[in-house]
C-alpha cells in the first residue's frame, strides 16, 4: 500500500499532483469495496430475516404485540401470589445447587482434560511432537460436537440423571479450554523448562514445575469464564434433557397457568445466580490477569 | 528488599513462604478431590451402573453403522412382508424382494449368510445355526413350542408366548401372531433412493449412464433432474428437509449475531465513559446490558417462542437479544480503551460528533469488534442447535425428534455428522474471514 500512497520511486522526488491523485484513487476504491460489502451484507440480512419470518410459525408483526402478554400474564399471577414466592425460591435451591454442581464438576473435569491436551498439543512442549496434529484435531472434534447431542444420547443409555450432562459439558469444555490453554502455553517462557531438563527432570516434572506456574493465572481466568458459560449450558441442558433447575423450569412451564408463581421463583433464582457468578468471576478474573 | 543485609529474618520468611506454597500445592488437589467425591455422592454415581442400559448402547452403536431388514410372516394370514427397519416407507413390493429370501408357495427360506438360515413353513419356523444345530419352533395350541439341542443356551429365550433367538447373523422371534427375522447389514440403507423410486438398487455406473442417456423415465423431465429430485425428497432420510434445517440453524446464528452487533454498537457508545458523560444514563444502559445477559438465552427463548411461535425467526431474535448484552459490554469496554489522539485529530478538522465517531473511533475498534463478532458467530452456530431444540426449528428440532423416537439411531448419527460438519465449516469460515478482514 505504501508504494501506491506515496507513488515515489527510489531516487525520484515526490510528485505532488500524482500523489494526491493516487491517494484519492485509493480512497475511492476503498469506498467502493466498502459500499459493495455493505450492500451484500444488507441484502443478506434483509433476505435472511424475510426467510426466517416465512418459515416461522407466527409472523413478526403478529407476534410483536403479544410479546408482553406472556410475561404480563406470568407476572400478574405471581404478584397475586407474591407471599409464597420466597418459600418457592427456597424450595428450588437444591435444584439450583445441582445445576451449579453439574457446571462445576464438568468445568473441573474438562479443565483437567484440557490441561493435558493443551500441553500435548503445544509446539515446544509436547511430549510427542509428531502427535501434535492428532491432539489438535481431537480438540477441534470435541469442540465441534454440541453438548446437547452427547447429552441426549447419554440420557438414552444412562437413563437420565446429571451424569449425562456432566459428561457432555466436560467433553465440550475439554476441547474449548484446550485450545485457549494451548494458546497461552505457546507464549510461556521455555527457560525454566530447559533449566529443569538440565537437572534431569522428566516431562511431567518439567511441565508441572516449569510451565504450570507461568500459565496458571491465565488458565484459571479462562476456566472461570468457562464456568460462567457452563452454568448457562447446564441450565439449558436441564430444560432439554433432565436434571437441575432447567428441568424444574420446564415442568413448571408445562403446567402452565396456576404454576406461574413457580416459574417466577425459578426465573428469579436463576437470574440471581447467573448475575452473582458473572460478577464474582469478573472480579477474580481481573485480579488474576492484572495481578493486583 | 536490600541485598547487603541477608538477615536470618529473610531466610526465615523465605522458608516459611516455601512451606506455605508447598502446603497449598498439596491442599488444592485435596480440595478438588474432596469436591469430586461430594459430587459423586450427590449425583448418585453408585446406582448409575444399575440404571445404565448397556443393551441400549449396543442397539445405538449397531444402528449407527448398520441397518436391519425385517422379514415378517403374519401367522394368521400367512402374509409375508419384507421391510427395512420394519417401516412402511421401507417395505419391498413383492417383485423386488431381495434374493436372500426365496419364497416357494407357503415356504419361505431366508439365508442369513455364514451358514445361518431360517425357514418358515406351514408347520412353524426352523433356524439352522452352524456349530449348534437346528432350532425348531412350532405352534401347539396357539403357543410356540421350542425343540432344540439340549442344553438350551442363553441366547435362546423362551417365554410363554414368545421364543426369540439372537445370533451374530440375525435374530428370530416367534410369537403367537407373527414370526419375524431380523437380518443386520452394514451401511445406511436407502440413503440415495427409496424402494419405490425407479433408481432403487441401481449401481453407480448404471445411474451415471441413465443420467446422460436420452430415453426419459418420466417424460416431463430429464433423468438427471428426476434423480436429483428423487434423492432430495427421499422419504426415509428426507435430505431436502435436513439440509433446510441445517440452513435454518446457520441462518439463526448469522441473523442473531449480526443483528446483535448492529444494535449494540450504538448502545456501546452510550455505555462508554468517554462518550457519555452523563453517569446516570451510562449506568442505566449498562444495567440493561447486565439484565439482558443475566436473564439468559434460555428464558428469552421461552418468552419469545410464546409470542412468535416456533421457528427460526424466534431463535434468531433470542440469540440477538442475549448477545446484545454481551456485545454491548465488550464494545463499551473497547471504546473506553481507544486512543483519544485520533479522535482529537479528526475533531480538529471541524468534524462533528458523528464524523468523529466514524473516522476517529470506528477504525480503531473495528479489529476487536470483528474478531469478537466472528468468534460469537462460530459459537452461536452451536447454540443455535440447542435453541432450535427449544424453539422448534432447524437441525436441533430434527435431532431431538429422532432421539425421542428411540429407534431411528441411524438418523441421529446422520444428523450428528452433519452438525459436526456444519460447526467445523463455520469455524473455518470465520477463521478465514478473520484473517482476511483483520490482518488484511
Amino acid at each position: 500500500m505504501a508504494s501506491i500512497t506515496y507513488g515515489a520511486q527510489p531516487g525520484q522526488g515526490p510528485n505532488l499532483p500524482s500523489q494526491q491523485q493516487s491517494y484519492l484513487e485509493m480512497v475511492r476504491r476503498k469506498r467502493m469495496y466498502g459500499g459493495i460489502l455493505m450492500v451484500i451484507f444488507v441484502a443478506l440480512m434483509a433476505s435472511g430475516w424475510m426467510t426466517a419470518e416465512m418459515r416461522n410459525a407466527g409472523g413478526f408483526w403478529n407476534g410483536l404485540p403479544q410479546l408482553a402478554d406472556f410475561p404480563a400474564e406470568v407476572l400478574t399471577e405471581a404478584w397475586a401470589k407474591r407471599a409464597v414466592i420466597p418459600a418457592l425460591i427456597l424450595e428450588h435451591v437444591p435444584a439450583l445447587i445441582e445445576t451449579l454442581n453439574i457446571a462445576a464438576v464438568s468445568t473441573l473435569l474438562g479443565a483437567l482434560m484440557a490441561m493435558s491436551l493443551a500441553l500435548l498439543a503445544t509446539r515446544g512442549l509436547a511430549r510427542w511432537p509428531r502427535l501434535i496434529p492428532l491432539f489438535r484435531r481431537s480438540m477441534d472434534a470435541l469442540r465441534a460436537i454440541p453438548e446437547i447431542v452427547v447429552a441426549l444420547v447419554l440420557i438414552f443409555i444412562l437413563g437420565g440423571g446429571p451424569v449425562a450432562a456432566v459428561v457432555a459439558i466436560a467433553l465440550h469444555t475439554g476441547g474449548a479450554l484446550g485450545k485457549q490453554f494451548s494458546e497461552v502455553a505457546e507464549n510461556a517462557d521455555l527457560k525454566p523448562v530447559e533449566g529443569l531438563a538440565s537437572v534431569g527432570a522428566n516431562w511431567s516434572q518439567r511441565m508441572w514445575l516449569g510451565i504450570i506456574p507461568q500459565v496458571a493465572p491465565n488458565w484459571l481466568s479462562y476456566a472461570l469464564l468457562r464456568f460462567e458459560i457452563n452454568v448457562r449450558a447446564s441450565a439449558i441442558l436441564g430444560f432439554v434433557g433432565e436434571g437441575g433447575i432447567g428441568h424444574d423450569l420446564k415442568l413448571a412451564m408445562q403446567w402452565g397457568q396456576g404454576r406461574y408463581d413457580q416459574v417466577v421463583a425459578i426465573f428469579l433464582l436463576l437470574f440471581a445466580a447467573i448475575v452473582l457468578i458473572d460478577q464474582l468471576s469478573d472480579h477474580y478474573r481481573n485480579k488474576l490477569v492484572k495481578g493486583t | 528488599m536490600t541485598t547487603n543485609t541477608l538477615s536470618p529474618n529473610l531466610a526465615q520468611s523465605v522458608t516459611a513462604s516455601f512451606a506455605r506454597k508447598r502446603r497449598i500445592a498439596i491442599a488444592i488437589p485435596l480440595v478438588i478431590l474432596a469436591y469430586l467425591i461430594y459430587a459423586a455422592i450427590s449425583f448418585d454415581l453408585a446406582s448409575l451402573a444399575q440404571r445404565a442400559r448397556f443393551d441400549n448402547a449396543a442397539i445405538l452403536l449397531s444402528d449407527f453403522w448398520s441397518h436391519k431388514t425385517h422379514v415378517t410372516r403374519d401367522n394368521r394370514s400367512g402374509e409375508l412382508t419384507v421391510a427395512i427397519e420394519g417401516e412402511g416407507k421401507g417395505t419391498y413390493p413383492a417383485n423386488l424382494i431381495p434374493d436372500w429370501i426365496v419364497t416357494d408357495g407357503a415356504v419361505t427360506r431366508i439365508d442369513l449368510g455364514r451358514g445361518y438360515s431360517v425357514t418358515y413353513d406351514a408347520a412353524g419356523a426352523r433356524m439352522i445355526v452352524p456349530g449348534y444345530g437346528t432350532i425348531d419352533i412350532r405352534p401347539v395350541d396357539g403357543k410356540p413350542v421350542l425343540t432344540a439341542p439340549e442344553p438350551i443356551p442363553d441366547w435362546i429365550s423362551v417365554a410363554e408366548n414368545k421364543v426369540s433367538v439372537t445370533t451374530d447373523a440375525g435374530r428370530l422371534s416367534y410369537s403367537r401372531s407373527k414370526v419375524e427375522t431380523f437380518k443386520y447389514e452394514a451401511g445406511w440403507e436407502l440413503w440415495f433412493f427409496t424402494i419405490d423410486s425407479p433408481f432403487f438398487d441401481k449401481s453407480f455406473t448404471q445411474l451415471a449412464s441413465l443420467a446422460v442417456s436420452s430415453p426419459r423415465i418420466d417424460p416431463d423431465r430429464s433423468n438427471f433432474g428426476y434423480m436429483v429430485s428423487e434423492f432430495w425428497t427421499n422419504k426415509m432420510w428426507r435430505h431436502g428437509d435436513v439440509l433446510w434445517a441445517i440452513f435454518e440453524t446457520i441462518l439463526m446464528a448469522f441473523l442473531g449475531t449480526m443483528s446483535a452487533a448492529l444494535i449494540s454498537l450504538p448502545l456501546g457508545f452510550l455505555a462508554a465513559r468517554n462518550f457519555m458523560p452523563l453517569g446516570v444514563f451510562r449506568g442505566g444502559v449498562r444495567r440493561v446490558f447486565d439484565f439482558v445477559r443475566g436473564v439468559d438465552g434460555l428464558i428469552w427463548t421461552i418468552i419469545l417462542s410464546r409470542a412468535f411461535g416456533p421457528g427460526p425467526m424466534t431463535g434468531a431474535i433470542a440469540i440477538a437479544i442475549t448477545d446484545t448484552g454481551s456485545f454491548g459490554k465488550m464494545f463499551s469496554e473497547a471504546l473506553e480503551n481507544i486512543d483519544e489522539k485520533q479522535v482529537e485529530g479528526v475533531g480538529s478538522t471541524g468534524a462533528n460528533a458523528l464524523q468523529r465517531a466514524r473516522f476517529g473511533v470506528i477504525p480503531q475498534i473495528m479489529p476487536v469488534l470483528l474478531a469478537q463478532v466472528l468468534y460469537y458467530l462460530e459459537s452461536n452456530t452451536r447454540s443455535a442447535t440447542v435453541i432450535g431444540a427449544i424453539v422448534g426449528g432447524g437441525i436441533g428440532l430434527l435431532l431431538t425428534q429422532a432421539i425421542s423416537t428411540q429407534k431411528d439411531w441411524e438418523e441421529v448419527a446422520y444428523y450428528m455428522v452433519l452438525i459436526v460438519l456444519m460447526v467445523m465449516m463455520m469455524d473455518s469460515l470465520s477463521g478465514w474471514l478473520r484473517r482476511k478482514l483483520i490482518t488484511g
